[in-house]
């Protein structure tokens, strides 16, 4: 059986990425937006645990998962944000949210 | 040269005069500001007369002539800027010399200045502004001092710019009265005009020659060989047109200084000064700094004839039209001041004619009876409170005999009556204008021209004789036409003002003694003005000395001119030492004429039109296109316009929205993921 080579996981880890940065510089809606987050982190973590398999190296994996703990904080932490807005300003687009603009 | 440092003591001491009263003056009592301003100048006169003694004593006798050893004095290196590429030192000193030339002019300028301070503490006694006066009167003396004994061009220049300043403070001293005050200014800017040609010509000298300082120029000039000044057919080389250029630039500053056609319409103005001023600064000192330019630089204009023969020529016209316009005038300083005028357009005449010497004598002379006649109308001016006009005046002398006495001195003098001493200079004059030959292939060889310059000075000198008297009988004697107030306070001025008239009353009689000319058995009594000159202008006298006419043709135009100067003043005897009505149909007569003589031939009028205008105008056209277009339109408007551009790109990095950022982000470090990965 073929293993799959290296580069393919790469270039799926970058495709990935790419695709949540545009989300994050396009989308509109804030959930919609950190769902965008969310896939360029697990891009890089597919990334990591990638390189670790094909280096035979843990070290991906034990990075991975501290990626995976840093990523829920920080969305626990962004979901608390945009309710607290949507209390104040009814809405989460994020268009909308811009009172510090001069 | 020897070292004596004295002679940096004399010009020092006016302008510690000119500072003390400058600062404190406003503080001190009247008496003690004119103490220190006259005791300065005075202890100056006394220097200069100490100096003066030791330069004589220095005299060597060489080749028939005497050699006198200049002293020289430095009180710091101005400026060293190094060495120019075609070798010549850039550098110059604040440095004095005194040699004969400038041994005459200072002790006329501190002898006559200090005879002028101390009638000014009589004239100027109920000036509110009497510190402010006496300390403008100190810094001319300073600056006239560095004119003449200065070392080298430039602070010669300093001084020519000096006295130039001076003078518009002093003839503007009364500010408040605007036309006072334009005539102050009229007289800085004329002058002004001529001080550019002065500096550019100095640049070609210096550009040309390598040096500024005197002594360097007369080595240069010593050097010259006629190979250089003509060609192989005996025309001019653009060398010798390049010397040609250089004097007539400096002939231009002196038109300027020494108001000689076209620039002398400051002059007349300036009798809206006091008339002390007038006397000191337009009679015998500042004025007379184009005649001692031209003298100091003989050396380069003898090579130089076509520049000489435009001297020549220019001072004959100005001698002569200024006596035309001084016969019609009715304000006894505007006669002097235009008798000042064409008595300048004779010492003119005197050095473009090859004689420096007739032309230093000749100011040596006006200086005492011009300053004379100048302090005499003050002395009127004074004792008729204030009254100018001599159709006003008139029987003076019973009121003022010593005024009227030393006045007629000064009239005798500058008619021109034989034994006085203006009969000497200007006889010289006429002389050397009528027998110069130039050298060096000048355009003035024949006999025709000498004759019209003789013919001009004669005519002159008979217009000079008839207006002086015109002012004596109409001022002195007559019925008295004031009006009853101004005649019961006509008074004697005080002894501060009359002694010196009666100095230089005295002097205007004996000062003719020093250059009798050979004619006459000259010298006299071993006095010999033109011998003690001779180091310093007998280079240039020397190529000029063919004249033609001998002794014969000498006497009998002396003859005439004596003839005329008296026939000047038995015409004025008959229309205005007598009740005639002979002036007044005259004036009827002549009409138009008359009417274009008495307003000055409206140059004034003339100059306004087309320069003042035609200046306004440009300097208007500048405004509109530099000011208000380039400046306010074009960089203020077009930076700030600039700006706005900038900014309203720039503004849209910072509209707030967070995603935009992220975005800016993104694209940053796909770059940056570029330049490492390829």
């Amino acid at each position: 059986m073929t293993t799959i080579p290296l580069s393919w996981y790469l270039t799926l880890s970058a495709v990935l990425f790419t695709i949540g940065a545009i989300g994050v510089v396009t989308r509109r809606n804030a959930i919609v937006l950190f769902m965008c987050i969310e896939i360029m982190l697990n891009a890089v973590n597919l990334s990591f645990i990638a390189f670790s398999r094909f280096h035979l190296d843990h070290g991906g994996h034990l990075f991975s998962l501290m990626v995976i703990a840093v990523a829920a904080a920080e969305a626990g932490i962004g979901l608390a944000l945009i309710v607290n807005v949507f209390r104040h300003r009814r809405t989460v687009n994020v268009d909308e949210v811009n009172l510090l603009r001069q | 040269m020897e070292e004596y440092g004295l002679i940096g003591w004399i010009p020092l001491l006016p302008a510690l005069g000119a500072l003390f009263n400058g600062i404190l003056g406003s503080k001190l009592p009247k008496k003690l500001v004119g103490f220190v301003a006259l005791s300065m100048v005075a202890t100056s006169f006394v220097l200069s007369v100490i100096a003066v003694t030791k330069l004589m004593g220095t005299g060597v006798e060489h080749h028939g002539h005497y050699e006198y050893t200049p002293l020289h004095s430095v009180w710091w290196t101005w400026f060293d800027a190094g060495t120019l590429g075609n070798g010549a030192h850039f550098a110059v000193d604040f440095a004095f010399v005194l040699d004969p030339l400038s041994a005459v002019m200072i002790l006329i300028i501190t002898g006559v200045g200090s005879l002028i301070h101390l009638y000014s503490l009589g004239y100027m006694e109920e000036d509110p502004a009497f510190w402010r006066y006496f300390t403008y009167l100190n810094l001319f003396v300073f600056a006239m001092l560095c004119l003449v004994l200065g070392d080298n061009l430039v602070v010669l220049f300093l001084g020519w710019e000096g006295v130039g300043v001076a003078s518009y403070l002093l003839i503007g001293f009364w500010y408040s009265d605007e036309d006072k005050a334009a005539a102050g200014k009229k007289a800085f800017i004329t002058n002004r005009v001529g001080d550019f040609a002065v500096l550019i010509g100095l640049f070609l000298l210096f550009h040309v020659a390598g040096s500024f300082e005197f002594e360097a120029l007369r080595q240069w000039a010593s050097h010259i060989s006629e190979g250089q000044l003509l060609d192989a057919d005996g025309g001019m080389t653009s060398f010798a047109w390049l010397l040609t250029g250089i004097c007539i630039l400096f002939f231009i500053g002196c038109t300027g200084k020494s108001a000689q056609i076209p620039l002398y319409v400051w002059l007349p103005d300036a009798m809206a000064g006091p008339t002390p001023v007038s006397a000191l600064i337009h009679a015998a000192t500042m004025v007379t700094a184009g005649v001692y330019l031209i003298a100091r630089m003989s050396f380069l204009f003898a090579y130089a004839p076509y520049a000489l023969a435009l001297v020549a020529i220019v001072g004959a016209l100005t001698a002569f039209f200024a006596a035309t316009i001084g016969i019609t005038q009715f304000d006894i300083k505007k006669v002097l001041a235009y008798s000042t005028v064409s008595q300048l357009g004779y010492m003119f005449l005197a050095v473009g004619s090859g004689s420096f010497f007739a032309g230093v004598f000749h100011l040596m002379t006006h200086a005492f009876f011009k300053a004379l006649l100048f302090l005499g109308s003050g002395s009127v001016i004074h004792g008729m409170h204030h009254e100018q006009d001599i159709r006003k005046m008139g029987g003076l002398k019973e009121y003022m005999p010593i005024t009227r006495w030393t006045f007629l001195i000064g009239c005798i003098a500058i008619a021109g009556v034989p034994m006085f001493s203006g009969f000497f200079s200007k006889d010289e004059i006429l002389w050397y204008a009528l027998s110069n030959e130039h050298a060096l292939g000048g355009p003035t060889t024949s006999a025709l021209w000498g004759w019209m310059l003789w013919g001009l000075g004669a005519a002159t000198a008979g217009m000079t004789a008839f207006y002086m008297f015109r002012l004596y009988f109409l001022t002195f004697e007559g019925e008295c036409r004031a009006d009853e107030h101004t005649k019961a306070h006509i008074h004697e001025s005080p002894w501060q003002m009359t002694v010196p008239l009666v100095v230089l009353a005295f002097l205007s009689v004996v000062g003719g003694y020093f250059g009798v000319t050979y004619l006459l058995g000259g010298p006299w009594f071993g006095l010999d003005l033109h011998g003690w000159l001779h180091q310093v202008i007998g280079h240039g006298e020397a190529l000029y000395s063919n004249r033609f006419g001998g002794y014969t043709v000498a006497y009998v135009t002396m003859a005439i001119a004596i003839a005329i100067a008296a026939g000047g003043i038995f015409l004025a005897y008959t229309l205005y030492g007598k009740p005639s009505e002979v002036p007044g149909q005259v004036r009827e007569r002549l009409g138009l004429v008359y009417d274009a003589v008495y307003n000055k031939y409206y140059v004034d009028e003339i100059y306004e039109a087309t320069l003042g205008r035609g200046l306004r105008a440009f300097g208007h056209l500048c405004h509109r296109f530099f000011d208000d277009f380039v400046i306010d339109l074009v960089l203020v408007g077009g930076s700030a316009w600039l700006m706005r551009l900038v900014g309203s790109v720039l503004r849209q990095l910072q509209n707030g929205d967070v995603q935009r950022y992220a975005a800016w982000v993104v694209f940053g470090a796909g770059i940056l993921f570029y330049l490492i990965a390829f």
